[in-house]
């Protein structure tokens, strides 16, 4: 075989990526204490130097390279670039946070690169192998982000569930991907789906294998009934972590069900169509029950969480491009939302404080009104009001469900947004109309932190207002 | 084939049998011998299908170096297994009940009907003049170059994780950085200082006469 340098020049993002997180790993040894943030800016450059890479190599027809395991094409592009993206406004709302508990350290830019890193490579990968190595790239820099505060007893609890759960989810995908290539001898997803076309679609290999396929999709999504960990990871994680935890890697295990369930196994949609029903149905149902219970802030965005995954899977389900593009739709604005949620969470907390529960959002508007007003719209844009994007992209996923003659799932999907409107809005009452309690210190945040806070809340609004552009590009990725 | 598939047999019975053991046995430190055991006679079940390369480094890295690791953690470790094993005969029913039921599940998808000879023939013997361990490292840094590199980042990553997750200073630990117990100087351990003499009253004795004893006699 001959090896092409073309290969190289498509994943120049995820060549600058590592490239970063090695020499923020070199420069840490070498800064003193108060230098601390040049680990920082470095993170920052190199992501937004691979987000223009991603523009500069994107585009072009889907084209397969390393040997059928990695593939570039528009799917690849636009979630490669809102990975990127979304990480660098993780970036931003963390720093001040670290800074305040002396955990401004290297190892936390190094392992969050390369969970940016991994997710990458999920969104790119051809074959099963590759993409089962990103998943665990990030999973373990996950896990190790999560018991980032060595002394917090819950913490270490919490990364140690993940860690077993997380290592189960990823035994069940092993275990299903062992079955397909049983059954079809390849792990390539495009040989895959020729295997499946050519012997016919009754092999009780397959089905088995997907059922253990959509299992582990449905632990890395967090979809009832494998959703034990959400909450309690939330919870016990230090705020950080979650904040990378709940954004970006959606969009990545959005890439995981889209290139095993569609580039391989599309063919065999009647199969993995009921089982993404049952999950999307549980999801929406328990999360939005259940986080109406919640007193502490970030249990009841975990069970949101698993609401919004109830509907990131009526899109999948759906089996129909338009499905999948209102899917993909649904998934990179939650990512955004839940980045912006998180981060007023830092915003905040402060040196020796952590915003836990509902209460300690009480009266923000009092204190600062245009942080409340950036929240105000997260939560209006998770509830699905209009004129925010949460209502367009509810609004997509639900035309793809009525578009199959699911009109009954489109109407429990709405009934249960209703029932969630309840919580997303208890947050903008305790906001606008309760007081703050009293004795509280000023909110100090740096412009840096304002400014990427407020490009958060007014792209939630704007691309409510002005779907198109978006939308225009995922729908160009499924044709 | 008659003997080969005694051997099969033999080995396939000890990994099953000491598999079992390793969850059974009370003492941690034989479950993980035993566990060993299983490692060393999946080895051989892997020399039998000819993958002798895959067999030799199993025994080499989990058997060799990580499983002597984990022997290690178990007997540092002083784990109560009375604790861990309070709820044992609770979950046991439902337990047992779940296992019943997959296990006949995976048996009746994975067994001789969708993976006998008939779906997967034996494949042809192949000359002994073909490398298995060649073949294997040339598709691995050809075909498979990318995984193999995405591996070597995790490996990476689990580096910074352990080293992040336990390396720090503790107030009771006792450790002295050799580099600065070499660059030591004299001066930053012994101070001389210069003082007046405290008793002005002392008198100084007679003339040392010790070495030349019997020479003023």
């Amino acid at each position: 075989m001959q090896f092409d340098a073309a290969n190289l020049t498509t994943i120049l993002p995820e060549i600058t990526i590592l490239v970063t997180a090695c020499l923020v790993l070199v420069v840490d040894l070498y800064l003193k204490e108060k230098n601390k943030d040049v680990n920082h800016k470095l993170s920052l450059f190199g992501l937004v130097i691979a987000v223009a890479l991603t523009g500069v190599v994107g585009g072009g027809e889907r084209v397969v390279f390393f040997d059928g395991n990695l593939v570039h094409d528009r799917i690849s592009d636009l979630l490669k670039g809102s990975i990127l993206i979304v990480s660098l406004f993780v970036f931003v709302y963390a720093r001040s946070w670290l800074k305040d508990r002396n955990m401004l350290v290297g190892e936390f830019y190094v392992l969050g690169l390369f969970a940016v890193l991994g997710m990458l490579i999920m969104v790119s990968a051809n074959s099963f192998l590759t993409i089962y190595l990103g998943l665990e790239l990030q999973a373990l820099c996950l896990y190790a982000l999560v018991a980032f505060d060595r002394d917090s007893k819950k913490g270490a609890e919490a990364a140690m569930k993940y860690f077993v759960l997380g290592a189960l989810g990823s035994g069940m995908l092993l275990y299903g991907i062992s079955m397909i290539y049983g059954a079809t001898g390849t792990i390539e997803f495009g040989q895959v789906a020729q295997a499946i076309a050519e012997k016919g679609l009754s092999n009780q290999v397959l089905v088995f294998g997907i059922v253990f396929l959509v299992i582990g999709i449905g632990f890395k999504f967090g979809a009832v009934p494998f959703h034990m960990w959400v909450p309690d990871i939330y919870e016990g994680a230090p705020t950080p972590a979650v904040l990378i935890l709940g954004s970006a890697p959606k969009i990545a295990a959005f890439a995981l069900a889209v290139r095993m369930l569609v580039d391989g196994l599309q063919n065999l949609h009647s199969d993995w169509h009921g089982m993404l029903l049952i999950l999307a149905v549980l999801s929406m149902g328990l999360g939005n029950l259940v986080a109406i219970a919640q007193t502490n802030i970030k249990r009841m965005l975990a069970y949101s969480t698993i609401s919004h995954v109830g509907f990131i899977f009526l899109g999948l389900l759906a089996g129909s491009n338009q499905g999948y593009a209102s899917a993909m739709f649904y998934t990179i604005v939650y990512a955004l939302m839940a980045a912006g949620a998180f981060g007023i969470l830092l915003i905040l907390s402060r040196k020796g404080f952590d915003v836990e529960n509902l209460e300690d959002l009480k009266g923000l508007n009092d204190r600062d009104s245009w942080y409340a007003a950036m929240m105000a719209i997260v939560m209006f844009s998770m509830a699905g009001v209009p004129p925010t994007v949460g209502f367009m992209a509810k609004l997509l996923v639900l035309e793809a469900v009525i578009r199959i003659d699911l009109v009954w799932l489109a109407l429990v999907a709405v009934i249960f947004s209703i029932i969630g409107a309840f919580y997303y809005l208890r947050v903008i009452k305790l906001i606008y109309f309760d007081r703050p309690m009293l004795n509280l210190p000023e909110l100090v945040t740096t412009n840096g932190v304002r400014f990427a806070m407020t490009i958060n809340g007014l792209a939630l609004l704007m691309l409510g207002l002005f779907p198109t552009a978006l939308l225009s590009l995922c729908q160009a990725a499924f044709v | 084939m008659g003997f080969e598939k005694f051997l099969f047999y033999v080995f396939a019975f000890i990994t099953l049998w000491s598999s079992g053991m390793v969850v059974t046995r009370r003492n941690p430190v034989h479950a993980v011998l035993f566990l060993v055991l299983a490692f060393v006679t999946s080895a051989a079940l892997w020399i039998l299908l000819e993958a002798e390369f895959l067999g030799i480094v199993l025994v080499l890295v989990y058997v060799g170096a990580v499983m002597v690791l984990f022997l290690f953690v178990v007997m540092m470790l002083d784990v109560d297994m009375a604790i861990l094993r309070a709820n044992f005969t609770h979950y046991l029913p439902l337990g047992t009940f779940i296992t019943v039921v997959m296990a006949t599940e995976i048996f009746i998808v994975v067994g001789s009907e969708n993976f006998g000879l008939v779906a997967f023939p034996a494949p042809e013997a192949v000359s002994m003049a073909v490398d298995n361990t060649r073949e294997l490292g040339l598709s691995l840094y050809t075909i498979y170059i990318y995984p193999v590199e995405i591996a070597s980042v995790i490996l990476l990553v689990a580096i910074v994780a352990a080293i992040r997750l336990t390396l720090r200073q503790r107030p009771e630990n006792k450790y002295v950085s050799p580099s600065n117990q070499v660059h030591v100087k004299r001066f930053d351990r012994v101070r001389l200082v210069k003082m007046a003499s405290e008793n002005s009253n002392f008198e100084t004795p007679a003339k040392d006469t010790r070495l030349d004893d019997g020479v003023t006699k």
